[in-house]
C-alpha cells in the first residue's frame, strides 16, 4: 500500500508499539487497557461468541472486522454489560469489568455507539451532549430542585459540549432537534455525545455505515485525533478503506472465533481471513486490490 | 334555553373541584408518560392510596388526620415497588399490563368485606374529614367568590387547598423537567439503551420517577376525598385513569401548562354538555320528524358521545394538545 500520509506522534507510537507483536490470534500487547479471557455467549444452541483471549493496545486504534454473523456486535454488547456473557472475564485498565453493570461502563472510562443511530430524538443537539457527561449534581432528584447546586457544573458542561459540537462541525445545529438531523449527522453527534463522558476507551459499532463519503472521511480525521489525544479506539467496520486507512491493528473474527490479528498490511495477507470472506478456495481478490 | 345557566356551570367546572384533582394525577402521570415515557395505566390506584390513607387514620389507626399523609407516602411507595421492582426492566408495555391489573387488584381488596374492618368495604369510609372541615376559614354554607366563580364556603376552601397544591407540585416538577435530571429521564423516554451507555442507572430514574408521580396522585386522591368527605372503592376505577389520561393528551404532554389546563377544558367541556342536554330534553323528548333523538334519560351516554367527539375533533387539529409542540411531535414518526 503506497502510504505517503504524515503520521501523528500517537500513530507513530501506536504503530511502533504493535510493531514487534506477533500476528497470532489472540497475541498479548506490551501494554493493553482491555483484556479479555475466555467471553462466551450462546444464544440457544448457537455459539454467538467464543473468544479466547483478545488484547487491546493502549492508545491504538484497532478495528474489529469480520463476516456478517461473525459476532462482532455480541461481543460488544457483552464487553459493555449490554448482554450477559456465559462466561469469561475481561479487564479495563486493570478493573475486573466482568460483574459490573451497563451504566457503570462509562463512569469507569469505556463508552460505546451502537449501529443504530441512537440519538435522542425529542432533545436538541445540545441537550443531547450534555446528558453525556458524567457525575451531574443536578442529575439527583433533591438537587435538582435547587438549580444553584447545578448552574455552575452545567455552565462547565455546556462549555464543553459547545467545543465539542464545533470541533465536530456541528456547532450551528446545537439548538435543532437531534431528530431533525441526518443519518450521518446523527452519526456524529453520538460520538461526539459519547466523548462528553471524557472516556479512555471508545467502542464504535460501525461508525461509517449509512455515512456519506465526505462525511466519512472527516470521521476519519476524528477518529484519529481521538487516538492522537490519548484515548483507544475500538471499532467495528465493513468498510475496508476506512479499516486500512486509519487502523493500526485488525482483529479478525468468524463464526464467533477471533481467527486472525495483525497490523492492516498483515490482514491483508493472510489466507484464513480470505477464506472467512469468501469461503474457502475463493480465490484472492478482496484485498489485493488495495496493493 | 337557560344560556347564563349554562355559561355559570361550565365556568364553575373549569375551576372546580373536580379539575383541580385531576389536574394533580395529570400532572403525576404526565412525569412518568410525558417526561419518562412510564406507561402507567394505573393512576387510580395512587390516587386510592392518597385517599386511604387519610380514611385509615379515623377507620383503622384511630390517630389524627395528618397521620393521613405519611400513611399515604408509605402506601404509594409500597405499590410503586411492588409494581415497579418486576416491571421497570422490562419493556414499557409490561409496566402498563402490571399498573392496569394492580388497580383493579386494589380497588377490589379495599371494597372486600374480608377487609370490611380495615378499609370500610363497599361502603367506604366517611369519618376522617373532621378536623379538615375545622380547618375551613369559610363559612359553610355561605357563598363565596366573584360571577360565574361562585362556590359554598367548604368547596371554596378545597378549591383552596386542590389549587394551592397544584401550584405547588407544577412548581416542583417545572423545576425538575429544566434541571439535569429531566434531561435524563427525557433521555430515558426516547432510549433508554443510549442513556445507559452514558452512564447513567436507568432503572433507578424510573422508579424516582414512577414514585414522583405515583405523590402526585397521591395529592390527587386526598384532594377528592377530603372535597367528597368520604372514600368509595369505585371512584378508584380504571375509567378514571382513562379520563385524566384523555384529560393530559388533551392539554399535551410533557407540558406543565398541559397538564393544568387540559384536566380544566376537560371538565368544562363535559359539564357543559351534560348542561346543554339536560336543557335541551327538560320538557320533552327532543323530536325531528316522527324521530325521538334524545331523551332525559339517555343524556348521560349521549353527554359521552358529545364529549368523545369534541375530543376527537380537537385532537385531529390540534394532535400535540393545546400546550404540546407540534414539531416535537412530528419527530416520532422518524
Amino acid at each position: 500500500m503506497a502510504d505517503s500520509r504524515i503520521y501523528s506522534a500517537a500513530a507513530l507510537s501506536a504503530r511502533a508499539a504493535l510493531a514487534g507483536v506477533e500476528p497470532e490470534p489472540g497475541v498479548l500487547k506490551h501494554d493493553s487497557i482491555l483484556h479479555v479471557k475466555g467471553v462466551e455467549r450462546h444464544f440457544g444452541g448457537i455459539t454467538a461468541v467464543n473468544v479466547d483471549q483478545l488484547d487491546i493496545q493502549r492508545g491504538s486504534i484497532t478495528a474489529l472486522i469480520g463476516p456478517n454473523g461473525a459476532g462482532k456486535t455480541t461481543l460488544f454488547n457483552v464487553l459493555t454489560g449490554f448482554d450477559p456473557p456465559d462466561a469469561g472475564k475481561w479487564q479495563f485498565d486493570g478493573t475486573e469489568m466482568s460483574k459490573v453493570s451497563a451504566h457503570k461502563m462509562a463512569v469507569k472510562g469505556m463508552v460505546r455507539t451502537f449501529q443504530l443511530t441512537k440519538s435522542l430524538t425529542k432533545l436538541s443537539v445540545i441537550e443531547n451532549m450534555k446528558l453525556g457527561a458524567i457525575d451531574q449534581v443536578g442529575e439527583s432528584w433533591w438537587n435538582a430542585l435547587f438549580p444553584l447546586r447545578w448552574k455552575a457544573q452545567e455552565a462547565i458542561v455546556e462549555k464543553r459540549a459547545d467545543e465539542l459540537l464545533s470541533r465536530f462541525t456541528m456547532g450551528h445545529m446545537r439548538d435543532e432537534y437531534a431528530g431533525t438531523l441526518s443519518g450521518g449527522q446523527r452519526k456524529l453527534l453520538e460520538m461526539a455525545r459519547a466523548l462528553m463522558t471524557q472516556p479512555r476507551l471508545v467502542m464504535l459499532d460501525e461508525p461509517m455505515a449509512g455515512v456519506n463519503p465526505a462525511l466519512k472521511q472527516s470521521l476519519n480525521e476524528h477518529i484519529r485525533s481521538l487516538r492522537d489525544e490519548g484515548m483507544t479506539i475500538l471499532f467495528i467496520e465493513h468498510d475496508m478503506d476506512m479499516v486500512h486507512d486509519i487502523s493500526d491493528w485488525v482483529v479478525v473474527m468468524s463464526e464467533g472465533r477471533i481467527i486472525a490479528e495483525g497490523t492492516p498490511a498483515q490482514i491483508s495477507e493472510n489466507t484464513s481471513v480470505i477464506e472467512a470472506y469468501l469461503g474457502a478456495h475463493q480465490g484472492n481478490t478482496m484485498f489485493e486490490e488495495k496493493h | 334555553m337557560d344560556w347564563i345557566r349554562i355559561f355559570e356551570n361550565t365556568m364553575r367546572a373549569f375551576a372546580g373541584v373536580d379539575a383541580a384533582y385531576f389536574a394533580l394525577a395529570a400532572i403525576g402521570l404526565n412525569v412518568q408518560f410525558g417526561y419518562t415515557g412510564l406507561l402507567n395505566f394505573g393512576q387510580a390506584a395512587f390516587m386510592a392510596c392518597g385517599a386511604y390513607g387519610l380514611g385509615l387514620t379515623s377507620q383503622y389507626f384511630n390517630v389524627s388526620f395528618w397521620w393521613g399523609i405519611p400513611i399515604a407516602m408509605v402506601l404509594v411507595i409500597i405499590l410503586a415497588l411492588l409494581v415497579g421492582i418486576p416491571t421497570l426492566r422490562l419493556r414499557a408495555d409490561y409496566l402498563a399490563i402490571v399498573t392496569i391489573a394492580t388497580a383493579e387488584l386494589v380497588r377490589l381488596v379495599v371494597r372486600s368485606v374480608k377487609f370490611k374492618r380495615i378499609f370500610g368495604g363497599s361502603d367506604g369510609i366517611n369519618t376522617f374529614s373532621n378536623e379538615f372541615r375545622a380547618l375551613n376559614p369559610f363559612q359553610p354554607s355561605a357563598q363565596y367568590g366573584i360571577w360565574p366563580f361562585r362556590y359554598n364556603g367548604y368547596t371554596m376552601f378545597t378549591l383552596l387547598v386542590g389549587w394551592g397544591l397544584v401550584v405547588m407540585i407544577a412548581m416542583f416538577v417545572w423545576l425538575l423537567m429544566r434541571s439535569p435530571w429531566g434531561r435524563v429521564v427525557k433521555a430515558i423516554r426516547e432510549d433508554e439503551d443510549a442513556v445507559r451507555s452514558l452512564g447513567k442507572n436507568i432503572y433507578s430514574y424510573k422508579m424516582q420517577s414512577l414514585i414522583i408521580g405515583g405523590f402526585c396522585g397521591m395529592l390527587s386522591g386526598m384532594v377528592f376525598a377530603l372535597d367528597r368527605g368520604s372514600v368509595q372503592p369505585d371512584n378508584y376505577s380504571r375509567d378514571v385513569t382513562f379520563y385524566i389520561l384523555t384529560a393530559l393528551v388533551l392539554g399535551g404532554m410533557a407540558r406543565v401548562m398541559g397538564s393544568i389546563v387540559g384536566p380544566m377544558m376537560f371538565w368544562g367541556l363535559y359539564v357543559f354538555c351534560d348542561n346543554f342536554l339536560r336543557q335541551l330534553v327538560q320538557s320533552a323528548p327532543l323530536r325531528v320528524g316522527g324521530v325521538t333523538i334524545i331523551q332525559s334519560t339517555q343524556v348521560g351516554a349521549v353527554n359521552y358521545m358529545l364529549v368523545g367527539l369534541g375530543l376527537i375533533l380537537l385532537m385531529a387539529k390540534r394532535p400535540q394538545g393545546v400546550f404540546g409542540n407540534r414539531q416535537e411531535m412530528a419527530l416520532d414518526g422518524r
